[in-house]
């Protein structure tokens, strides 16, 4: 009675399992199989992805230094550069100056020349006619007499025959 | 730890097969004399005295093996279809209430020792006194929705709704994390996927996944309603040998189906052996193709019938006890309880294990058939 095997429950059993099966396999297990799989790729790839992210991450900051290092390096020769132009530009402007300022003086010393002979030509004139004038005034004196006035025509007759010989 | 497992699982099996076989054996005599007995104490008993004498053998029998109509309590049972194909009479169905529990016929047929049989007597004539049309018999299927026909489908429905609301919530959620029933289906499946389909077929493990998640759920089910004895549930189905003879039929036809040229060349020809011993190993390994699916038939029938017996001994206890004096009964049935509750334990272990084995070992069977020349594995015979 225990062990009895029984048509009817085994083609039932074949016929509704089979069946059951057939709707699982179509509507349970392939979706539930593919949602499982999906996920576990998903997952995958999601950590795949934060390495290769931590992986450029890496490289980028490595990368970074390098630039701060290059811009570092570039800003002191920029610098070294720029110190260099203002120095010779300095030296430069100080030289030209300097020939300014001489070409200056020397103009001044020049101008100062020039007065100076003017002034000493017009105080000679000047010299020269007052002392026209005070000779005048000495000879009207003087000559009022005749006789004095026939000493100094002497006196100058000798002397300017003494300046010609 | 795989190893310690599969050697675990060998011991228990073929303790468990040995005791069934040996019980089998013992009780071959003993039941069909009991039954006989039975038959006649209880139509006597039933009319001389309106009482009967309590049977701890029927019981236990009755309650494990399977019925027309489903047993509720008393004399109060839900009458199920009879449907019977005889070659000759062609097609017939009835409600099974038209037997009246055996004692009566109808449209031919009558309940001769819980099956159906073909008679001559007239419908209503008294079945005890009808004799058994022989002939007619022989030709005659009977695909009922009995008890485990009828408690099968009930523990599929559940299946099927199961299944299809937690494949809805994949649907839904997509690649998200799962949710209620969804969160404990999950594991169950990732774990038959991971440790039994891929640890025992290979790469090739996809096509065999629906079988398996299948054959896994619907044995687990079928054994945890078989623990519950409150109507719709509580009909013994994996206990019930055609049920496990039709599963381990369809695990042998996948088998036969994927199997190999590899496959067949170890079992008709073992490559590396001398031909003398091929004469002893070859109609031993054709002789392992039928006896994998017939253990595994075995295996699941009776760790599950076994739990049912001894938990339905341990009531029986309690009839018999309080038949002699109603105290002892009472007495004996608070031992009965804590022992009912343990081997319930024992069972709900029971149920989880002997699924995962039947999936497993049918993985195992699969593996062994689509296996390539390159990946050696040890076999289970």
């Amino acid at each position: 009675m225990l062990i009895e095997f029984s048509f009817g429950l085994i083609f039932w059993m074949t016929v509704s399992f089979l069946t059951v099966l057939f709707i699982l396999k179509k509507f349970a297990w392939k979706p539930i199989l593919g949602a499982l799989s999906e996920r576990e790729r998903t997952i995958e790839d999601a950590l795949n992805e934060a390495k290769k992210a931590r992986e450029e991450i890496a490289a980028m900051s490595s990368r970074n230094e390098e630039l701060m290092r290059d811009a570092r390096e570039e800003r002191e020769v920029l610098l070294k550069e720029a110190r260099d132009i203002r120095d010779k530009e300095i030296a430069e402007a100080r030289s030209r100056a300097k020939v300014e300022a001489d070409a200056i003086l020397s103009r001044a010393r020049i101008d100062i020349q020039n007065e100076k002979m003017a002034a000493i030509t017009e105080m000679k004139n000047q010299v020269a006619e007052l002392s026209i004038l005070v000779a005048e005034r000495i000879l009207k004196d003087k000559l009022s007499e005749n006789a004095a006035q026939q000493s100094l025509v002497d006196k100058v007759m000798t002397e300017a025959e003494l300046r010609k010989s | 730890m795989k190893a310690l497992i599969r050697a675990g699982f060998l011991l228990f099996s073929s303790l468990l097969i040995g005791s069934a076989v040996a019980q089998h054996e013992g009780h071959e005599h003993a039941t069909e004399l009991e039954i006989e007995n039975v038959f006649e104490e209880h139509s006597s008993d039933h009319e001389a005295h309106g009482t009967e004498k309590f049977n701890p053998g029927e019981m236990i029998m009755g309650h494990v093996g399977d019925e027309h109509g489903w047993h509720l309590w008393g004399h109060t049972s839900i009458p199920l279809p009879i449907l019977v194909y005889n070659t000759e009479r062609g097609f017939s169905n009835f409600s099974s209430s038209n037997f009246d529990h055996g004692h009566k016929t109808h449209g031919g047929y009558m309940l001769h020792e819980g099956k159906v049989v073909a008679t001559d007597a007239p419908d209503g004539a008294d079945a005890h006194h009808a004799s058994v049309n022989e002939e007619l018999t022989k030709s005659t299927w009977d695909i009922s929705i009995t008890k485990n026909v009828l408690g099968m489908f009930v523990s599929m429905a559940i299946l099927l709704w199961v299944m299809l609301s937690v494949a809805n919530g994949y649907k839904k959620r997509g690649v998200g994390a799962p949710k209620g029933l969804q969160s404990f289906i999950e594991p169950i499946i990732v774990f038959i996927r991971d440790d039994v389909a891929k640890a025992n077929i290979g790469p090739k493990y996809e096509r065999f996944m629906p079988y398996l998640l299948t054959v896994f759920f619907f044995i687990l089910l079928n054994n945890l309603t078989g623990l519950i004895p409150i109507f719709p549930f509580g009909a013994n189905v994996t206990g019930s040998i055609s049920v496990t003879f039709a599963l381990a039929a369809i695990t042998f036809v996948i088998t036969l189906i994927h199997g190999n040229r590899h496959y067949w060349g170890h079992i008709l020809a073992m490559p590396g052996v001398p031909k003398p011993v091929l004469l002893i190993l070859t109609p031993v390994e054709i002789l392992g193709v039928f006896l994998r699916p017939a253990i595994l038939m075995i295996r699941l029938f009776a760790n599950i019938t076994a739990g049912h017996i001894i938990v339905l001994s341990f009531f029986a206890l309690i009839f018999i006890f309080g038949e002699i004096n109603a105290g002892l009964g009472w007495g004996v049935s608070i031992f009965t309880l804590v022992f009912t509750i343990f081997m319930s334990m024992l069972e709900l272990l029971v149920a989880f294990i002997q699924a995962f084995v039947f999936t497993f070992l049918s993985a195992m069977y699969f593996g062994a058939a689509v296996e390539g020349h390159d990946d050696h594995k040890e076999s289970l015979v």
